[in-house]
């Protein structure tokens, strides 16, 4: 099963504090920020420090990845430079409206690996989509460069964008939403949701992440760590669905060894999407530990 | 672009770090034909006073600092932190990019 990106967390760049303790709250993803969370008199300060820490730092398994500046500020370059070197898992893109965007970044981190002596390929692009115009290349994005691993929507600038604001239901992001979604489908990559920026509204975060797992998404960009179980939680498998996923996968062998092309459980009929939704169902229950390996192994 | 074998001369102000915790704030200036002068103030000091003193003068070293007055307030600043903070305020101070990439 490709890695798990339910929760990505955000941590500002300048912050040492935030940083030494990124990884204790369990998050899939750790992303350090040197974008918006910094101000600009601390753009250089938040870059040393995130590289020094990545190149000192053991977050175990833990997905890391970079915000950076986009290379149309003057700190873009910079930040490119110190974070391709630092080896994080990923750098994620801001802002991206084109597929030029994706592949200056794919170029300039090509060039970084080369000087650096690192393999071609090594850092991993995400790329955030937060603009009408960056909705409308989505595919075109997602499919710039071989080193895309997810594209993600990025909420709040997209619905300035678009001369609206967020409201609770998110019906201003619907459209949005789907067209990642079926662009990162399509591609063959992740799809990232947007953070929920009321932390202590815990009722209003948990109806959207169920809406966005509904949706498809396979995760969700956090701004607290609190967030982080409630996203796990929705994201986990229940005891019921993972029992279901066993009968029709069983079903489905026994159909097998006798021959026959239709299957039918509980007088309805299993195909083949059915049974591929059931696989995904057990591989999750096995990477969120809801089950014991080995009795999964006669499955998966 | 700052070499290891280039000297560095200090000759402004240079401040980086905050009071948070686990931070440190580094002030230097100049001190011309002095060599390094390091005050340190840290709420851990009696156990990580050394370490914090020998990771700020090797930075200042690496860099090709001979001479500077250099404040350090920490608040329990990892190495890593240290290192940051040292090598902001040195760029900072003689408006050069510290970049640790290219101090081999």
């Amino acid at each position: 099963m490709n890695r798990l990106r339910r929760s990505m967390l955000y941590v500002p760049g300048n912050n040492p504090g935030m940083i030494r303790d990124a990884n204790i709250y369990g998050a899939d993803s750790i992303m350090f920020d040197l974008e918006d969370s910094v101000s600009l008199h601390e753009k250089d300060s938040a870059r040393l420090l995130v590289y020094e820490a990545l190149k000192t730092m053991d977050y175990g398994r833990t997905e890391i990845l970079v915000r950076v500046n986009g290379l149309d500020t003057p700190y873009g370059k910079d930040d490119f430079e110190a974070i391709v070197r630092a080896k994080p898992d990923a750098i994620r893109l801001p802002k991206t409206e084109k597929p030029e965007d994706v592949k200056e970044a794919d170029q300039l981190i090509t060039q970084i690996e080369r000087a650096a002596g690192m393999v071609s390929g090594t850092i991993k692009l995400m790329a955030a989509i937060e603009s009408a115009l960056g909705v409308i290349n989505a595919y075109k994005i997602a499919t710039a460069s071989k080193r895309l691993i997810g594209i993600a929507i990025g909420a709040e600038d997209f619905v300035t964008d678009l001369k609206t604001t967020r409201s609770k239901e998110g019906i201003e992001l619907l459209a949005a939403r789907s067209q990642i979604l079926f662009a990162a489908r399509a591609a063959g990559i992740d799809a990232l949701d947007t953070v929920f920026s009321d932390v202590d509204d815990e009722e209003g975060f948990i109806q959207e992440v169920k809406l966005i797992k509904q949706l498809g998404f396979d995760g969700k960009s956090l701004i607290n760590p609190r967030q982080i179980n409630l996203v796990h939680e929705i994201y986990s498998p229940t005891g019921t669905e993972i029992k279901k996923s066993i009968t029709i996968i069983e079903a489905a062998k026994e159909a097998e060894r006798k021959g026959s092309g239709v299957i039918s459980l509980n007088g309805k009929m299993i195909d083949k999407p059915i049974i591929e939704r059931a696989y995904r169902v057990l591989e999750l229950a096995k990477a969120v530990n809801r089950v014991c390996v080995e009795e999964m192994l006669q499955y998966v | 672009m700052l070499m290891l074998q280039e000297r560095v001369k200090i000759e402004e102000v240079g401040i980086a770090g905050t009071c948070e915790s686990s931070d440190i704030t580094i002030h230097i200036e100049k001190n011309d034909g002095r060599g390094i002068e390091l005050e340190l103030r840290s709420t851990v000091e009696n156990q990580f006073g050394k370490q914090i003193k020998k990771v700020i003068l090797e930075t200042l070293q690496e860099l090709g600092v001979e001479d500077a007055l250099v404040v350090a307030k920490d608040k329990g600043a990892l190495d890593c932190t240290i290192r940051a903070r040292v090598r902001t305020a040195v760029s900072r101070a003689t408006h050069h990019d510290c970049f640790p990439w290219e101090a081999k």
